[in-house]
């Protein structure tokens, strides 16, 4: 269970990276739906014995974070027509890079954090380096509804953070808090159909230009 | 130096050309056609070699030395290659350096050759020959730095051998990003899909190709044979870095270093057929994502 939870922490920093470097919106959702399957896999792989809250955990982020979620993003870029972030702040290769460096920096910060030893040793860092791409592509894209997958890659490190401690949170409040991501990702979806009918674009850029 | 490793880098030498003839025979069956037959380069490297030479009145000594430096400096490569899975013919500390050295110095001649014959087109062709290099070598280096750590030796013998094998234990997910990076790697230096197509006649769209539009018979001959050399080189190392065979007998290491490298072959026609060619400004993306991957193999290992 051990070395399969590395591979799925490590296929996690895998999809990152291509999240980063993709320019068409369609795989960006793709790579968010495999991450978020990801990341449903791991409670049941790290927890010691499978338990119901393990599994339950599980079986809610696989819905909420690799299907409901990624489709709600496709139906939104259907009905928006947007298809490619053109025009990003920082290019493809250099916010790849940037990735990069980003789980470099994650893996140095995290082994000098005072946390107390884990059985996963992986799972610090590569929250760390979720959370750095997440803010990566918050910031350097365009598009409203990419800065949505970065808000959800942003999450999507949290709650890997939160599963350091799976033991001691309860369950009632991670399901809280998927509701609430749902919820916010409902609500920035509506938000982002409103710009693109009134605008006829969904390059926040022009949000900052005040008309009447 | 073993007369073993000089009798399994000979055979490999044998076995080369029918290792872009397995991708072309993938690709091929995948499409729906029956394409050319496997051993086809073989037919192909008997027929140029009994043409004459033809050589431009503008061309210098530079251009005819062009095919057998860059083949003389893959064979040397070879050498540092442990085909056996334990030990090459010629080993140093430090000698993934040395092979990077001889690969760029092969690349350079062909290279140089373009240019000496003054056709613009093949200027084109060296321009992106070289910057698609220039965005392979620094992946090639972090794939070796990655292969450094993981089995604490610094010589191709040794990141390739039996210290490889003892490390696959406790670095296997570095070791697969590295084998998945070298992938890539291979696909760009050997200018198949989606790097280059080596299938296309346009000279405005090819890379590799273009540079040798000028060479014929028996130097065209040598450049062929010294692609599919080439596209065999890398084809051990991804083998080697994937399948560690230090723990097996000489014949049976390199009997699965064959089977390996047919199994490259099949996954290059493979990725022809699923992919088309991306566009050449997305070709050091892709580069850079195979660096990426090396980048965090690397960081796996030091942690």
């Amino acid at each position: 269970m051990h070395d399969a939870a590395q591979i799925v922490l490590l296929l996690v920093v895998l999809s990152d990276l291509a999240i980063l470097g993709t320019s068409r919106l369609s795989s960006c959702i793709r790579g968010l739906a495999a991450q978020g399957f990801l990341l449903g896999l791991l409670p049941v792989l790290i927890a010691p014995q499978l338990s119901v809250h393990a599994v339950s955990l599980a079986i809610g982020t696989v819905i909420v974070k690799a299907i409901a979620l990624p489709w709600f993003l496709a139906w939104a870029i259907r009905e928006a027509a947007v298809r490619r972030e053109i025009e990003p702040i920082v290019g493809f290769i250099a916010s790849q890079l940037l990735g990069a460096l980003a789980v470099a920096l994650a893996f140095a910060i995290a082994s000098r954090l005072p946390l107390a030893a884990m059985q996963q040793p992986l799972l610090v860092p590569v929250s760390l380096a979720t959370l750095i791409i997440g803010f990566i592509v918050l910031t350097t894209r365009r598009k409203a509804l990419v800065q949505v997958v970065g808000y959800l890659i942003l999450e999507n490190g949290i709650y890997l953070f939160g599963l350091t401690q799976t033991e001691s949170v309860p369950f009632l409040i991670e399901l809280g808090v998927l509701l609430d991501i749902f919820v916010g990702v409902f609500i920035m979806g509506i938000v982002v159909f409103h710009i693109n009918r009134e605008f006829d674009s969904l390059d926040s850029t022009r949000l900052t230009e005040l008309s009447d | 130096m073993t007369p073993d490793g000089l009798v399994a880098v000979g055979l490999l030498g044998i076995v080369a050309p029918a290792i872009p003839g397995v991708a072309v025979k993938t690709k091929s069956l995948l499409t729906g056609r029956r394409g050319p037959p496997v051993l086809q380069l073989y037919a192909d490297l008997a027929k140029l070699v009994r043409k004459g030479r033809v050589y431009s009145r503008t061309t210098t000594v530079i251009f005819r030395a062009g095919p057998v430096v860059a083949l003389a400096a893959l064979i040397v490569a070879a050498l540092f290659l442990p085909l056996d899975g334990r030990a090459a013919p010629a080993r140093f500390a430090g000698d993934m350096v040395a092979f990077a050295g001889l690969l760029a110095l092969g690349r350079f001649a062909l290279v140089l050759a373009a240019m000496d014959t003054g056709s613009s087109f093949e200027g084109l062709g060296a321009s992106r020959e070289v910057t698609i290099a220039s965005f392979a070598e620094p992946t090639m280096f972090l794939c070796f730095i990655a292969l450094v750590l993981a089995a604490g030796d610094i010589s191709l013998s040794g990141i390739l051998g039996a210290p490889l094998a003892a490390a696959w234990p406790h670095a296997g997910a570095s070791l697969s990003l590295v084998g998945v990076s070298l992938f890539v790697l291979l696909l760009a230096e050997n200018s198949r899909v989606p790097v280059d197509d080596p299938g296309t006649h346009l000279e405005l769209t090819m890379i590799h190709e273009v540079i040798v539009l000028d060479h014929g018979g028996p130097d065209l001959a040598i450049i062929l044979y010294g692609g599919a050399f080439k596209l065999t080189l890398f084809g051990v190392l991804v083998v080697s870095v994937l399948v560690p065979r230090a723990g097996l007998s000489g014949p049976a290491a390199l009997a699965l270093l064959f089977a390996g490298l047919g199994a490259v072959a099949v996954a290059v026609g493979v990725v022809e057929s699923v992919m088309a060619r991306v566009r050449l400004v997305r070709v050091p993306q892709l580069l850079v994502g195979a660096a990426a991957l090396a980048l965090v193999a690397t960081i796996l290992q030091l942690r």
